[in-house]
């Protein structure tokens, strides 16, 4: 079953590009990774699936039910993280969380006792003194708390240090287990690889590739940067190469073995392999979209 | 219901320091009269021969030495100023300060219908102006037994019932705008209510903007009338109930189709 589709999903802001149609489908039990720039359109399309904004054309269904006409009934089965969570000034952490409880209509104590427990959050503190990381730390205990069918998060890593990352991708793992889908936005490249089954790519409002996680990211493309040398050694598929002076920079897409053995005979000082930026995977991407044509 | 206990909640600070200020100058004002009656003779007089300052405020119809007559006077300048000026606050922040303290975001993703959110806080505006005039109301009262004076009970509640409706005006003309803004409406609210203000004060001066007080709800709340007529104009009462509830039809169509900014 699906659980989000949209069909030709168009945001547009006057004369500023929002998101063009978007085509986008999560199956149920997925965890979906959304992945892009910043402004890219993801926060974007995660407003108008929870009708913060409406779209310009076209439309989307969640849950098989019209994001315009049924909102309400949609929203009261998401958990939503917002990448930058506000909450009202001179409120209480415990405030916040009772206020987010009624407004749902339910009474979620224990589960969001359990939460705060878990995630180290300090109740009674007033809203405008936490960190980051703490008020992240509400947003998750908010969006969590009434056990939806649909999570929805919006970068819900930054601000959160790595223990507290563990912690909460172990909570998602966990609710994903029980059955429920999660639609994970994020720029972090790693956390889409580690955690999603499948995943969709969005570069200036538009979806560029949209697959398992394994063939999006599996590209064994690296971006290999070499010291002490100043001219590029003779190996095929070479992309995106920059020289300086003294080092040489370029994406390899081709067998390790091959371009082991070739730097071998180099004169280097240090060498790093890195994973490619999410730019070059996007441009992998159209590339591969040019060599179709 | 959620909505409604909340929002009285966050304004409940300003709401207190709003409301015990307006009743506290009331009752010094209340207090000062028997004092200055007695040395008043000369002192009405004075007040009423001002010219163009004592039409201003309406100071040619009143009696000043008439403990009604003043009470209207104060009253009138201390209820629909501050009144007045609390009723735009309120009503000017109601919507607008979603967006611009960004929390907007978390209130409308909770499974609650935009016009709820707008019925709520309409309700709590008017719960709160309620509940400001019945406490002066009160205050008031008792400041008449304080000096020994007599209550004229029908002109004082016509007074106090203009004047809530005046605040009642202004603060659903501010809900209106506030469904428009994303920022801070402060400085255009309470401009707006000093400039309804201002023009009853030309429309009193000038007879060639006598039209003016089919625009200004300080026309109907004007206190020299409603003390020497013992009624409020009720045509244009029903006028200001008219532009109170444009505001607040403006409110709800534009805030449930609002793109809500990030």
């Amino acid at each position: 079953m699906k659980i989000i589709q949209t069909q030709n999903l168009t945001k547009s802001y006057g004369q500023t590009r929002g998101i063009i149609d978007m085509n986008l489908s999560v199956e149920s039990g997925d965890i979906f990774g959304f992945i892009g720039p910043n402004g890219a359109g993801k926060s974007t399309t995660i407003r108008t699936l929870l009708g913060l904004i409406s779209p310009t054309s076209g439309s989307a269904r969640i849950f098989d039910k019209d994001i315009v006409s049924d909102h309400i009934d949609i929203l009261s089965h998401i958990g939503y993280m917002p990448s930058e969570a506000m909450f009202y000034h001179g409120m209480r952490v415990d405030e916040v969380l009772r206020m987010s409880a009624s407004l749902r209509g339910k009474k979620c104590q224990t589960e969001t006792s359990r939460l705060c427990e878990r995630f180290g959050l300090d109740t009674k503190k007033k809203v405008e003194e936490l960190s980051l990381g703490n008020r992240k730390k509400v947003s998750i205990v908010c969006a969590f708390m009434h056990k939806p069918d649909l999570y929805i998060l919006d970068e819900p890593t930054s601000g959160l240090d790595p223990l507290m990352q563990k912690a909460f991708f172990e909570l998602i793992h966990e609710r994903n287990k029980q059955g429920a889908t999660i639609f994970l936005s994020s720029h972090v490249l790693a956390e889409i690889q580690h955690h999603c089954k499948n995943a969709a790519i969005i570069r200036e409002g538009r979806l560029i590739a949209c697959d398992s996680v394994e063939k999006l990211t599996n590209t064994k493309a690296r971006r290999i940067t070499l010291h002490g040398v100043s001219s590029l050694p003779h190996l095929e598929n070479m992309k995106n190469i920059t020289c300086t002076e003294n080092s040489v920079s370029f994406l390899y897409d081709g067998n390790i073995k091959v371009l082991i053995s070739e730097l071998n005979n180099l004169p280097i000082t240090d060498m790093t392999v890195t994973e490619p930026e999410l730019e070059e995977i996007f441009l992998h991407y159209y590339t591969k979209e040019a060599d179709a044509l | 219901m959620t909505i409604f206990l909340h929002e009285i909640k966050q304004n409940r600070t300003a709401f207190l320091i709003w409301t015990l200020a307006i009743a506290l100058m009331l009752l010094i004002c209340m207090i000062m009269f028997p004092e200055m009656n007695t040395g008043m003779g000369d002192i009405t007089d004075m007040f009423a021969n001002m010219g163009s300052f004592t039409q201003a405020f309406g100071m040619d119809r009143l009696n000043f030495g008439d403990v009604m007559g003043f009470y209207a006077l104060e009253c009138g300048n201390i209820l629909s100023i501050g009144g007045g000026f609390l009723a735009a606050l309120l009503g000017i922040n109601a919507l607008a300060k979603e967006e611009k303290e960004r929390t907007a975001e978390f209130l409308l993703t909770h499974p609650v219908r935009r016009r709820t959110v707008v019925l709520q806080k309409l309700l709590s505006i008017l719960f709160e102006l309620l509940l400001m005039n019945l406490f002066v109301m009160a205050v008031s009262a008792l400041s008449f037994t304080l000096i020994g004076e007599e209550l004229a009970i029908k002109e004082f509640l016509l007074l106090h019932g203009a004047y809530t409706v005046l605040q009642i005006e202004i603060a659903c003309i501010c809900f209106g705008i506030s469904a428009f803004i994303r920022r801070s409406g402060v400085g255009a609210g309470l401009g707006l209510a000093a400039l309804l203000y201002f023009l009853n004060i030309f429309k009193n001066i000038s007879r060639q903007a006598e039209f003016l007080k089919y625009i200004t709800p300080f026309a109907y709340a004007e206190a020299a009338d409603i003390i020497s007529d013992s009624a409020i104009d009720m045509h244009l009462l029903a006028l200001g109930l008219l532009y109170a509830a444009i505001g607040i039809g403006a409110a709800f169509l534009k805030y449930t189709r609002k793109d809500i900014a990030a």
